[in-house]
């Protein structure tokens, strides 16, 4: 029957082709229910979900939050900024605290590797992983490859998809990854050598380290940021020079002689990774994937809740 | 599979078409009227009657949708099966319209119940009516009546109707079958 084969979304890695293939059959049906007039259904009446976000998030959250209440669901944020970790709490006290108020979802983002998985062992919710340090961000990666179906109007066998920039310090490109790869897509990896994690031709992923040369082969370029954020020391010698080499701009892709998809997670950092007439050009997806999010994250959350039993 | 068959080819034929000028006599030229098929089994009768209606009684620019109830259900997480979504085809709004849900089969209501609350998310309409073909007695769950029937069957609650549309199936029939014990 039609259901998710994991209790939670903790990573792609733990899914299978047929959960992805439910999760954007279902995520289809959601974005023609929010392109109504009226944009919400009752599904989720009865369930309370938690968004706990311990990392700083602008749109993941506000997606996770409209996709929860365009679902009905009944919804409590928390933001580390404003809590008790400071005083010193327990990720599991300050999870348990909350459940007890009867929650039934708790999505989570989470600074530590592995934080949502930890969290799934002991504690009694459904876990969503809503970006767990630089291990995993599943709905990113989801919504990212919904886009993509739906840019190529067809599924992704065989396409050939391109990741360009942060690949280091990214939850995205790992999920994207996991995603691609299991929909048959072909993956390469492109950024300077320094951001490029040294095993990852053990996923099965190949380097290119020419910009022109990878935007020549593929179909998509799914552009990411430079989290300075996340660098502790210094990967490339200035942010000009990341530009120069790696940073997509007009000309570039007049050279290459087709008409590629450009998608970027954001935030953009315009002028860096990207420029704005690339940003705001025809091929660009980027507010779809927004969009689509939405989309995509009620799809999941409402797979999920479809589990839980009364 | 075999049963107890109540209406032929034949008849779903005779009983459509009754239908048809049913619909035409309460809307006319359908200029104010949508009609809405809910999903799944509601479509093939609802673009029978469509075809119907444009073909054999020259209505024009008939406008039909197909409705998804599945995020409207009330037996969300009660059931052990899994409730599969269909595709929802409506470009339309319906506010100021007067809508006819169409429907196979009409058991508790519940299907109606939440195709009465789908809609309003697509508008005010001024009066909704209910088409089914097979109306089952004695079997209803919540006050809720079809104005245009095609055949009234006394049937318990161990046994299903089975409605064949030779869309799908070689010919069209409906028959009375036990119902299966549930095996997953």
């Amino acid at each position: 029957m039609k259901q998710l084969s994991v209790p939670h979304l903790l990573g792609i890695k733990y899914l299978n082709k047929n959960d992805l293939e439910l999760i954007f059959e279902t995520a289809s049906h959601f974005k023609e229910v929010i392109n109504r007039p009226i944009k919400k259904v009752p599904s989720l009446r009865d369930i309370t979900i938690a968004n706990l976000f311990f990392e700083n998030s602008t749109r993941t959250k506000l997606s996770f939050e409209l996709a929860e209440k365009r679902l009905s669901a009944d919804v409590i944020n928390f933001s580390a900024g404003q809590s008790s970790v400071k005083k010193g709490e327990t990720l599991i006290d300050t999870v348990n605290n909350i459940l007890s108020m009867k929650v039934d979802i708790v999505v989570m983002r989470h600074g530590n590797v592995g934080a949502g998985v930890f969290l799934s062992k002991h504690v009694d919710a459904r876990i969503v992983n809503a970006g767990d340090g630089t291990h995993e961000h599943p709905t990113q990666a989801l919504l990212d490859s919904f886009s993509m179906r739906e840019a190529l109007n067809s599924d992704l066998k065989g396409k050939k998809i391109v990741i360009v920039g942060d690949i280091l310090h990214s939850r995205v490109a790992l999920s994207n990854i996991f995603a691609l790869q299991l929909q048959g897509a072909k993956v390469k990896v492109c950024g300077p050598t320094t951001l490029i994690p040294r095993y990852i031709s053990s996923l099965g992923v190949e380097v290119e380290t020419n910009l022109k040369k990878a935007l020549e082969w593929c179909d998509v370029a799914n552009v990411l940021r430079v989290q300075h954020e996340r660098m502790d020391i210094k990967y490339f010698p200035s942010t000009r020079e990341y530009t120069q080499l790696f940073g997509i701009n007009k000309q570039i892709l007049d050279t290459i002689g087709k008409d590629i998809v450009i998608m970027h997670p954001g935030p953009i950092n315009r002028g860096v990774e990207l420029t704005s007439d690339v940003a705001d050009s025809k091929q660009s997806i980027i507010l779809n994937q927004v969009e689509n999010g939405v989309a995509v994250r009620m799809a999941v959350l409402y797979l999920i809740a479809q589990q839980i039993k009364r | 599979m075999s049963g107890k068959t109540l209406l032929t080819s034949k008849e779903i034929d005779i009983i459509l078409h009754r239908l048809a000028c049913q619909l035409i006599e309460n809307h006319n030229d359908f200029s104010n009227t949508v009609l809405i098929g809910l999903q799944p089994r509601g479509t093939f009768l609802a673009q029978r009657l469509k075809k119907i209606l444009t073909e054999d009684y020259g209505i024009k620019n008939l406008q039909l949708g197909l409705l998804d109830i599945t995020f409207y259900r009330d037996d969300f997480r009660r059931k052990d099966a899994p409730l599969e979504a269909t595709p929802t085809k409506i470009d339309f709004l319906i506010e100021n319209k007067k809508v006819v849900i169409i429907d196979d089969v009409l058991y508790s209501g519940r299907s109606v119940r939440a195709a009465l609350t789908a809609l309003q998310a697509f508008g005010r309409p001024i009066s909704i009516e209910l088409l089914v073909l097979i109306d089952r007695r004695f079997s209803r769950h919540l006050p809720i009546q079809p104005n245009y029937r095609g055949r009234q069957v006394d049937a318990i609650n161990e046994e299903k109707v089975v409605v064949n549309w030779k869309e799908t199936h070689t010919e069209d029939k409906i028959y009375l079958v036990q119902k299966q014990p549930k095996t997953n």
